[in-house]
Parts: structure tokens; C-alpha cells; sequence
């Protein structure tokens, strides 16, 4: 791993947002687990697209229409390298994570999933990747089975294996844990699967802007990520998945660009990635997101990724040392979110103490209530780190948390 | 004046006083510490009102023609908010707490705890006061 400093205050002034003030302070940004701010390449790509490239994509064979279409499969080509995807056609574009498991949810199940059947996830699960699979098992009469974890929140991997019965059809699991930090071993999680002949699709919404996606080298079935939490516009995500699954499902939603011919006898869909790509695009979205991809390329996910690891046990030491506060979420292998709670303090108090301050942290149960009941609290307050971010806003972060601390005791 | 557009009035005095953020919530954090808890008895998932945030218990009786309000909340902050909102409508006619006006959380620089995004619980507690004050109409 290459370890060079990234130039912060150059990066910095690419960000607009960061600049400004909140509750009369400079703001700290530390919700980069809920979104991440979009650097200035990224809003004039998309003010761009809107004043002088704006056209239909796919169709047309006007002037405006082909460039709209150019620069949508470009940054088609941006997130297929980005993911080391083999093929083009295995990038669709969804709105985003969520989407993309809903897609898997209903496509694949709709094929594969029969009575009987189980669809195995993790107890550390984004809502996002639990209610779906729940949906389609009701739906199918399949069961959802958990695979659980740790105290320090890794997934026990002696458990998984037995769970990986003939009767699962496909295990979803995430990445990185929105609310633990948690990177899982998912290149040993889909070998051992794979052993078995059963697929596996990973949430990767929150690896993604910190480490090297190569789904070849996962060698996994499925992969998704949103464009909002890697610097791209919001309401655009990805779905990669292997070919042949993909050509093995039937589509998600119908209406136009999918479809090759309609009658109303029969119609015959369009060939990947079209088939799963219904309606109108949101093409500014895509193509912000292309320039997304080239901001990060531009400084190197590996150096990201370094400085980002600095910045956690920068925090980790720092908040470690205020009284009472425990750190949820102890895994070896972790990326830079800190999730905490301060013994007899609630953490929405907290997050609203240090807004004052203008430090935006997320509090609550980050849309993993399991998680929460398993720890017996009622949420955590998150600090997720950006490589934007600098050891000054930890050291923000840290002086807030103390404040807070000391005017709620 | 009627006695909650008063009893708005003397909050809006008092938190005038207050020259900065700091002190405006330590003392919402004191009045949450002081805040008469909801008999335990009582709760129960039938009083609670989910946030996402925290949460909040609401109780109403009705004594002498008049709503009574006992509330807690597990977040203290929330439970500050809680204090000033059963100070203003508790111990009025079901009629006035429908119909009176209350602008004091605005007033007070407060109005983004009331916000649906917060998602605390105080929204739905609010609504949660009034539909009280109805069935005891």
C-alpha cells in the first residue's frame, strides 16, 4: 500500500461546503458514513451536462443526443474500472445501494428462490440489505437466516460455515458496517460459498469510498455502491453483477430503453445492462459520478485509504480518553468510522451539543437496529471520517464531545 | 392574555436572558433533570411515543376540567423540551389547549427540535398533547 500524504488543504478547496460555517463556527464534517460532500469537479460536471450537453440517451440521432450518450457509457467505463468489472455491460446503474439489493432481491428470488429455500445475511446489515431479502422470502416462502458476530463486531466465520446449507441460494453481506466500521472478509466469505455453488452479492456502500473494489478478485456475484457516499450526486448507485446471472434474471422494472420489441402479445427485452434500466436515466447523476471517480482516481484510492487509517487511530486514542466513553465496534480490521456512547449520556444529547458547536457527527441507530439490540443501547453517536477530513476536525470532534460530556453530567 | 399565551410570554422573557448557546442548554438540561418523572407504572409501550432519536412517554388525566400531562424521555435534552411543552399545556381546559396558539418554541430559538427530521419524538408528542385534549373534551 502506497502511504504518500495526501495534499489536504489543496483537497479541501475543492469542496465548497467545507468552507462554510454552522451554528457560527467552522464546520467539521464528520457524517461521511450518512454522505460525503461533493468536491466543485463534480457540480460543474452536472451544471455542465444541464446548460449545454442536456438530451435523451440511447435514442436520437441529433447532435446533443450522442454526446449525452458518450459521456453516459464513459462514466459507465469510469465505474466499470473502478470496480475492475470485466465486462461493460455488467454496470447498471440503479438510484443507489438500496435499489441495487432491491433489484437482486426481487430478480433473483423472482429465478431462484423457492419454498424451502434460505437467503442468508449478517446480523450487521444495513436496513437496506435485511428488509429486501425479507420481502422476497415472504414472497417465496423462504426463510432469512443471520450469520452473527462477535463482541468486537467481526462475524463469526465458524458460524457462517454452518449456516451455508444446500438449502441457501444466495448470501448478501456488507462490506464495511455503516455503523461499526467493521471491514468484513468478504474474499473468504465468497470463496467458502463458492465451494458450495452458492452466489453471494456484497453491500459495498460504504467500502467503496475507502478501499479497492476489484470484484474479480472477490470474485463476487453481485457488488453495489452508491454515488452520494463517493463524492457523486445523490440518487445514483451501481449494481455490478456477473453476466450470467444477470442474463438468468428476469427485469426489475418495465417501460422504456428496456425493452428490444413490444406488442401486446409479447415483448422482448433488451439486451445487459439495458434490461435493467427502465425509464430515462438520471444521466446528470451518472455523469457526476463519472467525475467522481476521477477525483478519487486523481489522488489514489490506496492513499485515501492511508490517511483515512491515520485519521482513525488518530480519533480512536483521542476519544478514548474522555471519561466514560466506550467505543462500539473493536474489529481488527476496521475503516474510519467511530461509533461510541458516553456512559448515562444519550447520544442524541450528545449530537445535538456538538452540532452547536459545529461538528455534524450522526447520532441514532443508523439504520441497524439489530445491531443496537444486540448491544442493549439505543444508539451510538458515529464520527466517519473523509479523506478530506484532518486531525484538526478530530481534535474539534474530541473538545466538543468533552464539552458535551461535562454540561450533561 | 390567557394563562398559556402568559405562561409563553414569561419563557420567551426568560430565555432573552440567556447571551449565548451554552446557556440556553444547560439550562434546558437542568430543567430535563428536573422534570417530574412519568410514574413508572405508566411506562409502557402504551405511552410511548417512538423517535428515531429518543424517545418520549406521555401521560394525560383529566382533573378538575382540566389535562394534566406527566412526561420523560430518555434523551435529557428531549426531556428539557418535554418540561417546557407540559409547562405551557398541562393544567389547561381541553378547549384552550386545542385552540391556543403555541409559538414559544420558535420564540426561544428551539424550532429545530420540532423539526420532522430531528425525529425525537417531540412532534408526535405535540400531536400526541392535542389528541389527548380532544378525547377529553
Amino acid at each position: 500500500m502506497t502511504s504518500t500524504k495526501p495534499d489536504i488543504e489543496q483537497i479541501r478547496k475543492d469542496f465548497p461546503l467545507l468552507s462554510r460555517e454552522v451554528n457560527g463556527k467552522p464546520l467539521v464534517y464528520l457524517d461521511n458514513g450518512a454522505t460525503a460532500q461533493k468536491p466543485k469537479q463534480v457540480i460543474d460536471a452536472i451544471s455542465g451536462y444541464y446548460e449545454l450537453e442536456n438530451a435523451n440517451v440511447h435514442r436520437g440521432v441529433h447532435f446533443l443526443s450522442q454526446l449525452a450518450t458518450d459521456k453516459f457509457e464513459a462514466a459507465r467505463e469510469l465505474v466499470r474500472g473502478f470496480m475492475n468489472a470485466p465486462h461493460l455491460h455488467e454496470v447498471i446503474f440503479t438510484r443507489g445501494t438500496t435499489e441495487a439489493i432491491n433489484l437482486v432481491a426481487y430478480s433473483f428470488c423472482k429465478a431462484f428462490l423457492k419454498p424451502g429455500d434460505e437467503i442468508l445475511i449478517s446480523a450487521m446489515e444495513h436496513h437496506s440489505n435485511i428488509v429486501p431479502w425479507q420481502l422476497a422470502c415472504e414472497d417465496r416462502g423462504a426463510t432469512l437466516k443471520v450469520i452473527p458476530y462477535n463482541e468486537k463486531g467481526e462475524l463469526i466465520q465458524s458460524e457462517y460455515e454452518k449456516l451455508l446449507t444446500d438449502k441457501v441460494k444466495l448470501v448478501s453481506v456488507v462490506h464495511i458496517s455503516n455503523a461499526l466500521g467493521t471491514i468484513n472478509p468478504v474474499k473468504e466469505m465468497i470463496r467458502k460459498a463458492h465451494e458450495k455453488n452458492i452466489p453471494v452479492m456484497v453491500d459495498g456502500a460504504q467500502a467503496a469510498p475507502h478501499l479497492r473494489i476489484d470484484v474479480q478478485d472477490l470474485d463476487a456475484d453481485f457488488y453495489c455502491f452508491s454515488g452520494h457516499k463517493v463524492f457523486g450526486p445523490t440518487g445514483i448507485g451501481v449494481l455490478y453483477g456477473k453476466e450470467k446471472w444477470l442474463n438468468a434474471m428476469p427485469p426489475y422494472h418495465g417501460g422504456g430503453e428496456m425493452i428490444k420489441t413490444v406488442s401486446f402479445e409479447k415483448t422482448t427485452y433488451n439486451e445487459l445492462p439495458h434490461k435493467f434500466e427502465a425509464g430515462t436515466p438520471d444521466i446528470a447523476g451518472v455523469i457526476g459520478l463519472g467525475e467522481a471517480i476521477k477525483y478519487i482516481n486523481s489522488i489514489g484510492i490506496e492513499t485515501i485509504g492511508a490517511w483515512e487509517h491515520e485519521l482513525l487511530e488518530y480519533a480512536t486514542e483521542k476519544l478514548l480518553a474522555i471519561p466514560g466513553l466506550k467505543i462500539i465496534g473493536t474489529a481488527e480490521n476496521k475503516a474510519s468510522v467511530i461509533s461510541f456512547i458516553v456512559e448515562g449520556i444519550h447520544p442524541y444529547d450528545i449530537g445535538v451539543l456538538v452540532d452547536k458547536m459545529g461538528v455534524a457527527i450522526r447520532t441514532g441507530h443508523h439504520c441497524a437496529q439489530p445491531i443496537m439490540d444486540q448491544f442493549c443501547i439505543p444508539g451510538t453517536a458515529r464520527a466517519s471520517f473523509a479523506f478530506y477530513n484532518t486531525k484538526d476536525d478530530v481534535d474539534r470532534l474530541v473538545s466538543s464531545v468533552t464539552k458535551a460530556v461535562t454540561m450533561l453530567s | 392574555m390567557s394563562t398559556i399565551a402568559k405562561k409563553q410570554a414569561e419563557l420567551v422573557e426568560e430565555f432573552s436572558m440567556f447571551s449565548d448557546w451554552t446557556e440556553k442548554y444547560e439550562y434546558l438540561i437542568d430543567l430535563g433533570k428536573d422534570l417530574p418523572v412519568i410514574d413508572p407504572q405508566y411506562k409502557t409501550e402504551e405511552y410511548l411515543i417512538k423517535g428515531c432519536q429518543s424517545q418520549v412517554w406521555l401521560r394525560a388525566d383529566k382533573v378538575d376540567g382540566k389535562v394534566v400531562f406527566t412526561a420523560d424521555s430518555d434523551a435529557i435534552i428531549t426531556r428539557g423540551i418535554v418540561a417546557l411543552l407540559i409547562n405551557v399545556l398541562s393544567n389547561e381546559t381541553p378547549q384552550t389547549i386545542i385552540n391556543d396558539p403555541l409559538a414559544f418554541v420558535d420564540q426561544i430559538g428551539l424550532k429545530e427540535h420540532l423539526s420532522p427530521t430531528r425525529s425525537n419524538g417531540l412532534v408526535s408528542m405535540m400531536k400526541q398533547m392535542k389528541l389527548y385534549a380532544l378525547a377529553y373534551q
